[in-house]
Formats: C-alpha cells, structure tokens, sequence
C-alpha cells in the first residue's frame, strides 16, 4: 500500500541582505544571523561543531566519486577549511535537531528529519521563526540584516531550497532518475514560488511560475552551484548505504504557502513510493530542459510539451498520469496523510486545468501573480517596473510586519495549517518519531559536553581528551519511543552513554566507532 | 560584488523567446481584485520606501 509516509526533510537558503549596504560581506552577515540566534541561547556556533567526518559530498550515485581536484570549490563542503572566508562557517545544531549554519554566502536552516508532509510544513516553518528571531536579534543593532525566503535576486544569482528524501538503495538509479524528470520539470506549477522577470537575470520583463527554473542546465549531474541538474546525483545518504539512499532535490522553490509545501513534499514522496514499487507511469520529455524553462514561462498552463515519441503533453496532463498511478497504488484505504495529499493533489490539478486563479490561496506563484497584478492594474505599471520587483522580492520578507506572503495570510488570504503556539513548540522541540529526537534532545539537555553533531553522528566529551562518537545511521531510531525515558532520565552524559549501551574502551584513539551499538 | 555567479540561461531550443508580454492565464480575467483590494489599500505604507534602490541593492551571491 503506497503511503507518503518517508523520513523528509527541507533545506532553505535565505537571501541575506543589510538595508542601504550591498557590499556588506554576506559570509559574515550569514555567521552574524547564525550567531545572533545561537548566542542568547546558548547553542554552540563554531565551524568545528559539524561533525565532518561522516560527510561525502562528492559521491555520485552513478557509482563514482568526483575527484577532488576536478570538482568546484562550492562542491567541497565536508572541507571546510577550503571554503572562502572559512571563518564564518558558523554551524548551529538547534533544540530541534536542526541545523543552522553558513554554506555559500547564505545562512540555511535544514530542518530536522521528519516523516509526514505535515511534519514538514510545522518543521520547515520553524525555521521560518528561526529566521525572523535571527533578523530581530540583529535589529536594534549598527548593521541590521534581512532575510528573504526566496531563491534568486534577479541578476544572475540563485539560491536553494532543497528537499530531502530517503529512498530504498535497492532502486536502479538510472530508472529512479528517468521516472523523476518529467515529474520534476512539470511539478513548479503545483509549488513554484512565482517569479518577476524571465531569464537568469530577468533580461526580459514578465512573470514566470518557478523561480528556479532558468538557472537549471542539465538533467542530471553532481553539481548544486553551478552546471544545475533537474536530478541531483549526490550520493550521501547520511545513514546506512546499504539500505538508504538520500535523494537530494535542488529543483524546488522555496514555498511560503503551507498548502504548496504540503504538495510539493507529499506529490514527490508518493512518486518515490511509485518507483520504489516499480509502479512509476514512463514519460519521456525529447527535451527536459527545454520543457522546464517552457512551463515556468507558460502561465496560460497550456504549452505542449514535447515527449520523446514526437507526441505532446500539457504539464498538467504529465501531473494528472502521476496523479492517476499514485492515486490507483493508494487505494481506497489510504492513511489521513496520504489521503490528505491524493486529495489536494487531485483538486490542484484540477483547478489548475479549470481556473487557476481558485489556488490563489494555496500556491504562492498564484497568491503572487493575484497580487502583482492587482496592484498593476491600479498603478498602469508594466513588468519591468522597480515596484513589481520589489513586491517580489517582499513577498519573502520573513517579517510578518514587511512580508507580503504574510500579509495575506494574516488576513485569511492564504490557508494555513499551523497555529502560531505549534510552530513556536517546533522550534524549541524536535520531531518524535525520527533520529532527531534524540539530537534534538541532547542539544537541549548535554550541549555542554556535546562536541559535534552531524546528520548521523553526536560526539560527546567525557572529560578530558576523550571522545565519544555514537553513530546514527538509522533515522528511524533514536525516537521518543525508542530512547526517550533514557534520555530524560539521564543526568549526566556519562549516564546517558551507558543507558544507551554505549562503552568505551579505555586505551582506545579518542574517536571511539560503535557501529553495532546504534541508537 | 565579485566572485558572484553568474549563471546565463541559454535557450537551447532556439525557439522564440516567451511573448514579449506574458499572457496571464485566461482565468486571470476572473480575478476577483476585491480578494486583494484590503491589501493593495494598504500595500505602499508596507513596502520599502525606494523601490528602485531596493532591488538594486538586492544583490545576492549565488548559492546551491
């Protein structure tokens, strides 16, 4: 039975800037928000707190690994020391096992591993707040910073927001690639941001439906900064490789909307269900590419897309075969999540084929494209006015007092399924039911003896040089359920290592690997 | 700033460009303004005073 329940996770990039200063050093503005959060908190902020040994971002799934001195400098993010600017590579691990650091000129908060689209939207959203406490910390101060949740300042430059996916490792690459592309070159029109100006650096005026699209270069490929593929073939799990692969989606938008985000996580796991089952409907676009530019720039939703059999398919129809298999594979008893995601899935699809302008209020390419040209009827401006720009880019002001996304939303424009008081438990709480419970709760309780963390490790001082490593390689475990009595009852960290049977060998190297005691 | 990506789309299809004026989706016609007009009333006391040196200085390093 296809379920969209998957361990998840999202990744934003904020754009960063000091009002009246665009020559302000965005690396140490980044490592200025990480820390201007961090601080009060108490949370450690240090380059040397990501636990780097566990990190392979130069993996192919493909079956390689880029050589080092081939690949880009951006690529080599588990050496840090590499990086320009190296001294502001602030990395936080937050309460809810988050984390929150500076990677290319941009804070970004990757949110905790989750395992429903809801749990993503609350999570994802957390970091929304965290963001917005990051930019009132900074206020009152001599170099105030803002922060945008969107994906490109419209001359030449983007900026991610990615999507994580556990997938089973037994899946053929190559067929889990295929399956994706027409998916992903089709999916914007359900949760693309909307964006003003055509082109990566908006030469040509206009409004487009993804504010990603015009920078992607290729289908597939190892790269995220440069030379983008529509399917990102990092092959870093961040768990056991044998039974996981990580699928790292850089094709996304940053959605504000939560309805958008809800799809946009919900839609893609079941398609991962669909391939995982062998069950994925077989598209072929004569050019992925070509096509995915196309439908960004088609807001009468009706171009037809080229396939590879010399017939043509609207985005909407390629959605609707998605759709139709996913919905066949759910069947009639489908769990409230999966349910929740056929449902709003299908009704998307149809009004987007009937009348768009019904989603208004729950994909923010629309919410925005409904407001651009609200006001540009009242005022007479065409697409290239400064004002339209502006409304864009305010769009994603992650103030609720400067944000227009949040103006519609408090006022009921835009649905919403979160409460203020769940968002604010999400930023202060981890997830249950994954790993990063348990991360999530050491941050809390041990920070002051935790000496790194990382998406699948925590490495624990006990006292002098000694080093502890306990590995997580297995999302699913080190939840509430599995270790929340140990970890709540524990009052050192010496304790804590022993309930979860973790021993250390006394004449051992500093770094102790357990790998047969995971938790 | 230096050292920014700068990443051209390059049409690889060689087809026309997009119209030179988008046309909104024919439903657009149906949009109801009043849904947005309490926010367009209040929309320029929200946005930052100097659109045109906004977006100029909204400069961005490229990222992932």
């Amino acid at each position: 039975m296809l379920s969209v329940t998957r361990v998840m996770g999202a990744e934003t990039e904020f754009g960063i800037s000091q009002p009246g200063r665009p020559r302000a050093n965005p690396m140490r503005d980044s490592a200025r928000v990480i820390d201007a959060y961090a601080g009060p908190r108490g949370l450690k902020s240090a380059q040397s707190f990501w636990d780097f040994d566990t990190e392979s971002p130069l993996a192919d799934a493909r079956g390689f690994i880029m050589n080092e001195a081939q690949a880009h400098i951006s690529q080599l993010t588990h050496l840090p020391q590499a990086q320009p600017d190296a001294q502001y590579l602030a990395n936080v691990v937050l309460e809810n096992g988050a984390r929150y650091y500076v990677d290319h000129a941009h804070p970004e908060y990757s949110s905790p591993e989750t395992l429903t689209p809801r749990d993503v939207v609350l999570w994802d959203r957390a970091g929304d707040v965290v963001a917005l406490r990051s930019v009132e910390a900074l206020a009152g101060g001599e170099e105030p910073v803002n922060l945008y949740k969107n994906n490109t300042d419209s001359k030449g430059a983007s900026y991610g927001a990615h999507e994580n996916y556990l997938v089973d490792r037994s899946v053929d690459f190559d067929e889990l690639a295929a399956c994706l592309i027409p998916f992903f070159a089709t999916r914007q029109i359900l949760c693309g941001a909307g964006r003003v100006g055509i082109g990566a650096s908006g030469e040509e005026p206009g409004y487009q439906i993804s504010s990603r699209a015009d920078f992607f270069e290729t289908e597939i490929g190892l790269e995220t900064t440069l030379r983008r593929p529509i399917v990102n073939t990092r092959d870093e799990p961040h768990a056991d490789p044998l039974l996981y692969r990580r699928l790292h989606v850089i094709i996304g938008d940053a959605t504000m909307a939560e309805p958008a985000t809800l799809v946009r996580f919900g839609a893609t796991s079941l398609v991962l269900g669909l391939i995982e089952a062998g069950q994925c409907p077989r598209i072929e676009l004569a050019d992925p590419v070509a096509a995915l530019q196309q439908v960004s720039h088609d807001l009468s939703l009706s171009a037809p897309l080229e396939l590879a059999d010399g017939s043509h398919m609207t985005a909407v129809e390629i959605q609707r075969m998605y759709w139709q298999a996913a919905a066949e594979a759910v069947g009639a008893s489908a769990d409230e999540d999966t349910a929740e995601v056929i449902e709003m899935w299908d009704r998307f699809l149809t009004d987007l084929a009937e009348d768009p302008m019904r989603l208004a209020g729950e994909i923010d390419w629309i919410a925005k494209l409904q407001l651009l040209t609200g006001y540009q009827q009242r005022e007479s401006l065409p697409w290239n006015h400064p004002k339209l720009a502006l409304i864009d880019v305010q769009y994603h002001d992650v103030r609720p007092s400067k944000g227009l996304f949040y103006k519609l939303e408090a006022a009921g424009r835009i649905r919403r399924f979160t409460t203020d008081a769940q968002v604010s438990h999400a930023v202060e709480n981890p997830p249950e039911d994954t790993r990063a419970y348990l991360r999530g709760r050491v941050v809390e309780k041990f920070t002051d003896a935790l000496v790194s963390a990382s998406w699948d490790s925590l490495v624990f001082t006990t006292g002098g040089e000694r080093h502890v490593r306990v590995p997580m390689k297995y999302p699913l475990k080190g939840t509430k359920s599995l270790v929340g009595e140990i970890v709540e009852s524990a009052g050192s960290v010496g304790e804590l290592l022993k309930s979860l049977g973790i021993t250390t060998l006394e004449d051992s190297s500093p770094a102790v690997h357990r790998d047969r005691n995971e938790v | 700033m230096s050292g920014q990506e700068q990443i051209r789309h390059h049409r690889k299809d060689g087809a026309e460009p997009p119209e030179e004026t988008p046309v909104a989706p024919q439903a657009q016609t149906q949009i109801s303004t009043e849904a947005v007009d309490s926010i367009l009333d209040d929309i320029d006391s929200v946005l930052e005073t100097n659109a045109e040196e906004f977006v100029r200085n909204f400069v961005q390093k490229g990222g992932q």
